[in-house]
């Protein structure tokens, strides 16, 4: 019985998702240098770089615990750390629920582990892929492969040129991370259904990003928003029916 | 100076949140209906958590980063090309900047 994932279907896909994946992974790169730069000037070694980005691996709550960081470790505030990786993390509930129809019967331990290497880009690529009927774990993996690269070796070169980047917003590298996620965006237009969604996450991030400290923004836009998507999407059901 | 037991203790406590959050989407995904309202909102959530990343982002900048912004998704409408995209972003954002001196 050789019906489940046979090698070369999957390694076809793994390297389908690492080619795909090299655009955003020059952007990854971008930011990876950005946030390297920053984890110098918060006192991070470079053992300690290496580690959060090749474990971790995730940026937004990378960028995050950068804010928290003390370079003295008897003050590192170790448990508000993880408490922030965890609420700017609790999107990424939401981005591996929508890898589900990806995984086969019998395979579910394998790609909750999977999960692992999952990003915000090789996510969104996947997702693209699935959009078209294609998409698959290994081409999530392959994907998160390039992005783990990228991000490791940026994130390492930016933690040692970082002694000669004083401000990396005299750069206007700060606005790679913007850039890249408006991008992403753009990208995952489907139609005028997407309109309303995005209108009320944008409203409610920017209302709650002003009044609640942190990233909860993140959290209550993308909810309100997917909300107010799938009540639309309801109603424009009920309508066609009748 | 290589790291510390605190700083250890720190990235560890972050790698366990991220995977069991990872992992558990996943499997708690496995519990949902595929159609209806439950289905309908999974699907809006990608779209709404990126609109919600950069909302706030563009919309606390100055002048300078909405036009940085309106630059990158000009590009990427026209090019379909998300470094081509960023990298007109940055270097936008950086002229607007030394331009509109802020």
């Amino acid at each position: 019985m050789q019906n489940r994932a046979a090698p070369a279907w999957t390694s076809d896909h793994f390297f389908a998702g690492a080619r795909a994946c090299i655009p955003v992974a020059i952007s990854v790169a971008a930011y990876g240098v950005v946030w390297g730069v920053l984890a110098k000037q918060a006192g991070l070694s470079l053992l300690e770089v290496m580690l959060m980005s090749g474990l971790v691996f995730a940026g937004s709550a990378q960028f995050v615990a950068l804010d928290l960081w003390t370079a003295t470790p008897s003050t590192l505030p170790i448990g508000p750390i993880i408490l922030a990786t965890l609420i700017v993390n609790l999107r990424y509930l939401l981005l591996t629920a929508t890898m589900r129809p990806l995984v086969r019967p019998g395979t579910e331990k394998r790609s909750a582990a999977a999960m692992w290497l999952l990003s915000d880009e090789n996510w969104a690529m996947t997702v693209g892929e699935m959009a078209k009927g294609r998409g698959s774990i290994a081409f999530l993996v392959g994907g998160g492969a390039t992005v783990w690269c990228a991000w490791m070796v940026a994130t390492v070169f930016g933690r040692l040129i970082g002694s000669a980047i004083d401000d990396p917003t005299k750069y206007g590298l700060d606005f790679a991370f913007t850039a890249t996620f408006l991008a992403l965006l753009l990208g995952m237009w489907k139609g005028k259904a997407d309109l309303l969604p995005w209108l009320v996450a944008a409203l409610v991030a920017i209302i709650s990003a002003k009044l609640i400290p942190g990233s909860w923004y993140i959290l209550t836009g993308g909810i309100a928003g997917s909300f107010a998507g799938a009540i639309a999407e309801r109603r424009r059901g009920y309508a066609h029916q009748s | 100076m290589l790291t510390s037991p605190e700083a250890l203790l720190a990235i560890a406590g972050m790698l366990a949140v991220t995977l069991a959050i990872k992992a558990s989407g996943l499997l708690l995904a496995n519990r949902l209906p595929q159609t209806g309202f439950i289905a309908a909102w999974l699907r809006h959530i990608p779209g709404a958590v990126l609109a919600s990343l950069v909302a706030p982002a563009v919309a606390t900048g100055g002048p300078a980063e909405a036009l940085a912004a309106a630059a990158t998704a000009l590009v990427f409408v026209v090019t379909r090309n998300l470094f081509a995209a960023m990298a007109t972003g940055v270097l936008a954002v950086f002229l607007l900047r030394m331009a509109l001196g802020a």
